[in-house]
This record gives structure tokens, sequence and C-alpha cells, in this order.
């Protein structure tokens, strides 16, 4: 049973993508609107890690293939320009996409083992990440056309 | 009543005699009418239909002509929106119009002044730059922002041009500043853009409940209304939602005096109620809407102490404007800039449709909602897609949509953009600051005072990263800074049509030439068109027309079967009917007073104008997900959590500013400013502070003030008012120029030198009315501040001690 490695991936990379989100909001304060909602999404992943962190406590003893190496790197810093933006939210969604289908992992061990707190914490947290990369694809497929062609 | 005109004093008294009349009675008739000095009723040679441009009632009017001059100005007896009367901006603004006009073409010269040049000179750079960027970056180099006060025939124009002569999605309207929100939330709802309910509905209702709007204020005319109907015999209920005591608040059975920024938390609390206390339609409510358990969801967690605590009103008074709104057989609410230029503005806007869906109150006779628009024209912006939308409520993402108009115009497809939304306002001038847009077509507005953060406006403007073109009838802000300067034609100089709030469209005649060589932006796009050399697939000329009778009807063709159906109307039919209210179509030529008479939207996956979004975040949904949820028809209740507003106030900013319009004055003074009577009543800028907040930062009436904010700060006089404290107002008319005459001379005293940049994430309507703000007494003044005494801005009277503290007291009616 991996579920404790599980839990951790989800953990890490939730945290990743808050992190991340925080560092656009910064990063890219001239774009007025990544930097509110930015980080309205990165208090919605301190909102998923604080539902996470009792579930990983109560799987902490189970058996664990850690150390590996982390899937996906939070953004180490961001571009600029109007194409260095639409790679920074390129990132963003592959972190983004990352946790989305970990929390389905999630939810299918969760169905298996009648774990009620799991499914309960999948519900809610897996609905926001949706929006969140729904988000992420409505931004940047706004900004692509200026950045690639008019730029 | 009378049909004899009166010449009222509308400064001492923008509402006028009251003429009361009861539930479901016809509003009486009271004629206002206005001549300049010299000039009797009998010297007028002509007088020539139109209707007031200077809020969005549009309220129908006559234009005295005498000695090929505008002379006054008679309200139209016979027009159902204002039964003959006009309000202070309707009676005197247009003498604005007759001061400091452009006269000619202005080009930037070496040495980077302006100077006079001939259309030929002037249309030549716009030309020949325009050719030069197009060849080497293409259409996406090219933007226009225009107005919420041109004519439909010049919009319908312009967006042709700009999506099947260029091929641009960057075009939008200060419209975003204004309605965008209403815009917005009538398609998330109900499928299209289109106002509900009508101004006839006043006559009807016994439930008023007016959100953040100021209507007093705002347009007064509709208010005389109100006022009449709560002089009569059957006083319909009143509740306001605004943080300033206004005129309406004045007025109102309940005032909730909210803090700036918090409307959506009450929404949900007020709508908690109506499905707590039982005041649901619920068959209406399966047979006409859709998410009724995610609503029930999200609002369970707003009862009234939650919702007390974050909007800083009382649980007791929370309750109470519900039960108001719960219990009345025909509720009328309307929503305006307080909402929509506030925090979480769509998501906000969309609860008040959905209190009215939850009741199954839209559609009858005093049953509905206003979203309301700012400006007198902004329906068409948004109608003919000068707010960067396809035209006739059309759907970019619906490939059938963009046929239709491809057909339409003889253009191909691909020419139409449609890759995504129109780009906005904000995102227009982001563009240009980072050099992407070249060129930018500024008509009829002023954004180097309107839009936020004027520091980063001007310079943008001012710098050479984009070629600025602006038409416009006088020399403003903005048009300083402008590289070429076309000199622009206004209401009464020109002919065309224009739509109000509650889709009445009037025709506005020719009375007078333009000055100089001034001339309509009709014109001068078309000899922009013609000069680029625009042509269809067949090789005609793009556009085709040039008289505006000839656009209206290539605009009546595109409006076909679409929500906003004009093929009805005629230039003619106008003239004699007045105001004529879409849709209007052959088989029904006295138009339409109710949208959704028999609960089925707009909301059809192949016939809706867009597919929605997501509140919090402004997330796209696709054609699939509308789809999948098989709307058809019914309306959509769309829900939201309150979340706080990130420039909110905080430890080094603690109080909330919020900015606003004011009664005497319209955008940024450009005509009001120059109309003797209104530039007097409000001369100059001021601030209001409650008196508790006075008290303590010991500031008394008149006292010069600075404001802070992140983003910059003004000096202003203090007017000291009874308010919640907490809030801070300033009037966002002014500009550069009001501080001429007052304190610092030089110094800009624009409200929005302090508002930072942000926007809504749906309608993208920037954010106005709530940051944080640092307020601190920088010496005594000279005398009162230059702020009328009337409405919100009335003076706090002076008492015993503690007889000054904020709330409290029933309001006087």
């Amino acid at each position: 049973m991996y579920l404790n490695t599980c839990l951790r991936l989800l953990h890490d990379a939730e945290q990743r993508l808050a992190e991340s989100f925080r560092q656009v909001a910064r990063g890219h304060r001239a774009e007025a609107d990544l930097a509110a909602l930015a980080d309205l999404l990165a208090d919605q992943c301190c909102d998923h890690l604080a539902e996470l962190a009792p579930l990983v406590r109560r799987y902490r003893e189970q058996p664990t293939d850690e150390p590996e190496r982390p899937p996906l790197a939070a953004l180490s810093g961001v571009r600029s320009g109007p194409l260095g933006l639409v790679r920074d939210l390129q990132d963003l969604y592959l972190l983004a996409s990352f946790v989305a289908i970990t929390w389905t992992l999630l939810r299918q061990a969760g169905q298996t083992i009648h774990d009620a707190e799991i499914l309960h914490a999948v519900d809610w947290c897996q609905a926001q990440t949706d929006e969140q990369l729904a988000w992420l694809r409505t931004r940047l497929a706004e900004a692509a056309p200026q950045a690639l062609i008019a730029s | 009543m009378s049909e004899q005109p009166v010449v009222p004093d509308r400064v001492a008294d923008p509402w006028g005699r009251r003429t009361p009349y009861p539930a479901g009675g016809n509003w009486p008739t009271r004629v206002d009418e206005h001549l300049v000095a010299g000039v009797s009723a009998d010297q007028v040679r002509q007088w020539v239909t139109s209707a007031c441009v200077l809020c969005s009632n549009g309220c129908g009017l006559r234009i005295g002509v005498a000695d090929g001059r505008v002379v006054g100005v008679r309200g139209q007896a016979g027009d159902r929106v204002n039964r003959g009367r006009l309000g202070p901006k309707g009676l005197y603004g247009w003498q604005g119009q007759q001061r400091d006009r452009l006269t000619t073409p202005l080009v930037r010269a070496e040495g980077g002044e302006l100077v006079a040049c001939d259309w030929d000179t002037a249309m030549n750079r716009v030309v020949a730059r325009s050719r030069e960027l197009l060849d080497r970056w293409g259409p996406l180099s090219h933007a226009f922002y225009t107005s919420g006060q041109l004519l439909l025939e010049e919009y319908y124009t312009l967006s042709v041009i700009g999506k099947a002569g260029l091929g641009t999605p960057h075009m939008d309207g200060n419209t975003r500043l204004c309605t965008a929100t209403a815009d917005a939330a009538l398609k998330e709802s109900f499928g299209t853009d289109g106002q509900p309910a009508c101004y006839a509905d006043v006559d009807h209702c016994d439930t008023l409940v007016l959100h953040g709007h100021n209507a007093a204020e705002t347009q007064t005319v509709l208010w005389a209304r109100v006022l009449d109907r709560l002089a009569g015999p059957d006083r319909p209920r009143l509740v306001c939602v605004d943080p300033r005591r206004t005129e309406v608040a004045r007025h109102a059975d309940v005032h909730l005096p909210v803090r700036p920024g918090t409307n959506l938390a009450l929404l949900n609390g007020l709508l908690r109620e109506v499905l707590h206390r039982g005041w649901v339609d619920h068959d209406w409510v399966a047979a006409h809407t859709l998410g009724l358990d995610e609503l029930a969801r999200v609002v369970a967690d707003y009862p009234a102490g939650r919702v007390a605590d974050i909007c800083g009103v009382s649980a007791r008074d929370v309750l109470a404007a519900a039960e108001v709104f719960g219990t009345g057989q025909r509720v009328l609410s309307t929503v305006l800039q307080g909402v929509y230029q506030s925090h979480q503005a769509t998501a906000s806007a969309c609860q008040v449709n959905n209190l009215h869906l939850l009741r199954g109150m839209l559609g009858r006779p005093g049953c509905g909602v206003l979203q309301m628009n700012g400006q007198p024209t902004a329906q068409n912006t948004r109608e003919c897609g000068a707010n960067g939308d396809l035209p006739g409520f059309r759907n970019w993402a619906n490939p059938r949509h963009v046929r239709e108009l491809a057909e339409l115009w003889d253009v191909a497809e691909e020419t139409i953009p449609h890759t995504g939304p129109p780009t906005h306002a904000m995102q227009i001038f982001r563009y240009a600051e980072q050099g992407s847009v070249r060129l930018l077509w500024i008509a009829g507005t002023n954004p180097a005072v309107s839009l936020p953060d004027l520091d980063r406006v001007r310079r943008i403007l001012g710098g050479d990263t984009v070629f600025v073109v602006v038409s416009d009838a006088y020399l403003t802000e903005t048009a300083e800074l402008a590289d070429v300067v076309l000199p622009s034609a206004l209401w009464g100089e020109k002919t065309g049509t224009f739509t109000n709030t509650d889709r009445t469209v009037h025709l506005a005649e020719q009375a007078v030439p333009p000055p100089g060589q001034a001339r309509g932006d009709l014109d001068t796009w078309l000899d922009y068109a013609r000069r680029m050399g625009f042509r269809t697939r067949s090789g005609r000329p793009l556009p085709w027309w040039s008289t505006p009778a000839e656009a209206f009807a290539e605009w009546q063709r595109c409006s076909a079967g679409r929500p906003c159906d004009y093929t009805g109307m005629s230039y003619q039919a106008l003239r004699e009917r007045h105001g004529i209210q879409w849709p209007c179509t052959p088989d029904r030529p006295q138009g339409t007073e109710r949208l959704y008479v028999d609960g089925v939207f707009n909301t059809d996956t192949d016939y809706c104008e867009d597919f929605g979004h997501e509140l919090l975040t402004g997330a796209a949904r696709t054609e699939q997900q509308h789809r999948a949820t098989a709307p058809g028809g019914r309306a959509l209740l769309r829900a939201a959590h309150h979340t706080e507003p990130p420039h909110g106030p905080n430890a080094d900013y603690p109080l909330r500013l919020t900015t606003g319009r004011t009664v005497y004055h319209f955008h940024t003074r450009t005509k009001t400013g120059r109309a003797p009577q209104l530039a007097e009543a409000a001369p100059a800028p001021w601030v209001e502070l409650s008196d508790v907040d006075a008290r303590r930062l010991g500031v008394v009436e008149g006292d010069v003030v600075r404001l802070t904010t992140p983003q910059g700060s003004v000096e202003l006089p203090a007017r000291v008012v009874r308010a919640e404290p907490g809030t801070v107002f300033v009037p966002f008319h002014y500009g550069q120029r009001a501080s001429e005459s007052t304190l610092d001379g030089g110094r800009t005293h624009a409200a929005n030198e302090l508002v930072p940049t942000g926007w809504d994430p749906v309608s993208k309507q920037p954010v106005v009315k709530v940051c944080g703000v640092r307020v601190r007494r920088v010496g005594a003044g000279t005398g009162p501040a230059p702020a009328p005494e009337l409405g919100a801005a009335r003076r706090v009277v002076v008492g015993p001690p503690g007889a000054t503290a904020a709330g409290g007291d029933r309001p006087c009616t």
C-alpha cells in the first residue's frame, strides 16, 4: 500500500504550486489581474495543504518508496516580457496538471478503502484545482496571439 | 397635468416639482425647458428631434434652433422615458458644446507641439502609419478605444472596419468602465446581453431595491419617477444598498451602508434568507432555472450575523431588507456602479439576477431587474460590437455565428478575429505599454483622466511605444498626448440613433453644422477605411455605406433574428413615436416592453452569446461544457463565495476609498464643466469624510487633507458628512483642469491618481470603488468645501457633542 507516497507527492506538489503562484503574483505585478488572482489561487493551494495535513499524519507510518526525485520543480524565478509570461503560465499549468491527476489517484485509493476523510478532501480540493487549470487555459489562450505573433 | 413648459432651476432642485401617481398609473407629464437668456420660445425657428446624451436615461427632447445656433432644449412630452422632464445635465449640459471646440485636425510637429493642419495631412499621417504597421506586424498591432457616447451608426461602422477590414480583436469602449458588468452578468444569467425590465416597471412595483445605484444623482429623471411613486397613494417600499448616505438612502425604509467591497457577502446573505424563509417560487425555479443546489450550498455559509460582520451593517437590517424583498409582490431591483465598479462585480450582479430568479419575478409588470448602464449610448457600444464583442450579441466561440457575419460582410471567416474574447481596455493599454499595440485610436473618451493609475496611463499615451490618434471635440488631457488629433462633431451636429438602458431607441437628428472642419466620427472612420482600401471578397469597398441612414439599414440586417432585433424600426417611425424599445420586428413594430415574459431565456447553446465563466477566476466554460448542462432556455443560477478585496484597507492605509459620479457632472466634465450652471454648481473636487473620522483626524469642514494610497496622493478640501466611519469618497470627474482655480495650481486632483489597476475577472471592469487610503490634515481651507449641499455631500449640521454620531436616526421621507 503506497497511500503514504501518494499523499506526500500531492502535499509536495501543492506546496510547489502555491509557491509558484506566489512567484507569478509578485513577479508579474504589471499584469494586474495576475497579481490579484495568482495570490488567491496560492491561498487555495494552502487550504488544500491544511486539508491534507491530517491525512499525511494518519498514513505517515505506511511504507514509502521515498526518497525520490521530485517530479516537477517550483518556478525558480519569473521570466520577463509577453513570451516570458506565457512560459511561466505554461509551467504553472504543468504543476497544476500534476496536482490534478494526483488528486484523481487519491480519489481512486480513497474509494477503494472507503476512507470518507480522503473522499471529502478530494471532493472540494480537486474541483478547485480543475478551476485553476481552466483559468490557466483561459489566460494562456488569451495571451498567446499577442505574445507569439505581435511582440 | 399641464403640458405647458416649465422653466425650472434644476441646479437648486435637480428633480423638480412632484407629480405623484399611484401603482399602475401613468406617470404624469411635466415638460421642462431651458432657453438661453434673451431668447424666448417664439424666437425658436426649429425644434429638432433628439434625446439627451448625458446619462443612460436617454430622455427624449427637442433641440431649439435659432439663427443656425442651438438656443435651448425642451423635454419631449410624449416620450416614454421622461414624459417631458429633463435633469440638470440635460437642461444645461449642451451649452458646453459651444465652447473650446476643436475646429481643425492637429498633428505633432518635429518640435513636439501639436499644430493645426487640414484633413488630408492628418489622415495621410494616420494611414501611412497604419499601413506600415499592418504590413510589418499584422492586425494585432492596431487597437481602438472608444466611448459610450457615440451613435449606433458610428459604432457599427467601426466594428465592421475593425473586425472585417483590419481583423483586430483589440477594440473596446469606455463602457468597460461603466457597464461591462451589466453586460457580463446578463450573459452569465440569461445567455445574452439585454435588459430584462423597463422603466415602466417603476409605475407598477410595490418594492424597489437599489444596489449601489445612486439614482438620485446618476439618473435624476428616473429618480423623479421614483419620487413621484414614493409621494403617491400606494408608496412602494424602498431598500438602498450604498456605503454613503445618498438621497436614495434618505428615502429608504432600509438603508444598508455596506463597507465598499462587500456586496457579494450581503447578496449571498439575502439569497440565504430568501431560501430559508421559503420566499421561493419552487415550481417556477424548477421549470426555468438551473443550478439551485450549488447556489443553496454556497449561500448557506452566509447567515445574517456573518454578513453583518463582513459588511459592517447590523444583522437586523440585513434581515429587514431580506423581508422587504422576500415579501414584495412586485419587486424591481436596480444595479449600478456601487456593484459594477467594486470588488467581485460580476459575481455580485449575478446574485441580484438570482434573487429575482428564485422568486420567479421577471418579465411581468413591476417585476424585474434593471442592470443599469452608466453612459447614454453604452447599449449600442455593446450590441454593435464596439466593445469588441461580435455584433448582434453573437458568440465568438460559436463558428456558426462567425460564419453568419462573414456572409453578411462578404469577407473570409478567418478575417474576423475569434481566437478568444475581445481584448478589454486595460489589456489594450498593457499591450500598448509593452509596445505590441503600436497604433491606438481613441475616440470620444478621455482615459488620461478616467482610467485607474493615471501616471501610468499618461506615460503610455505620451511615450513612443504607440502612435496615438485621438478623435474628440475638445483638446482633452488625452488629446494633448496624441500624435494626431481629429476634430469631432457632437450631438446635435450629426444624425444617428442610440439606445438607453431600458432598450429604448431614439433618433438624434442634426440640428446645426459642426464647428470649423469638425466632422462626425462616422465620416472619419469611413474616410480611414476608404484610404486604407478595405474591400469585400467581391471587391466592393468595405464598409460599402456612407450615410447614417445606410449604416442603420445595415445594422438592421445584422441584428435580424438576434435578441436586439431592429428590423421593425425606421428613422421615420422613431421620429413619430419618439422612443421604441428593441426587439422590434415587422410583426412587432410597437417594440417590446419586457424580455423573458414566458420565462424562456437566451441560454440555448446555439443561440447564446457566451458559454459562461467561473465567477471567482473568470475561467471560461467551453461549448462542450455548456452543451452538457443543456440549459435550453433555462436561466443559470451562478454562485460564488465572498473574498477580501485585494487592495482593501490595511494597517498603513486604514480607510476605504471609494469614488463615483455626482449630480451635476458627467464623465470627465468635458461638456458639463463647460456649462456655466453646472460648472458653478460643483466647480472643483472635494473629499467626503464621515463626521466620526473627521473628528478623529482633527479635520473640520473645508480643511485641506492629503489622501495617500500606494498609487499616489492628492490634496482636497474636506466635506464632513454624516456617514459610516471608515469610508472616504472622492468624485471622479475632475482631471488636471479642475485644479487651475483652486489649491495648488497645476496639480491634478483626479480621483484615479489614487486608484490601483485591477479589474473584475469576468467583466474586466476596472475596480475603482475599493482601495485602502490614508488621510492626513494638511491645513485650514478657505471656507466650506466646493461640494453641493445635496445628496450624500450634504454637510453635517454641527450640534451638541454626540449629536452627530453616525447612523441610528430614521431616514426622512
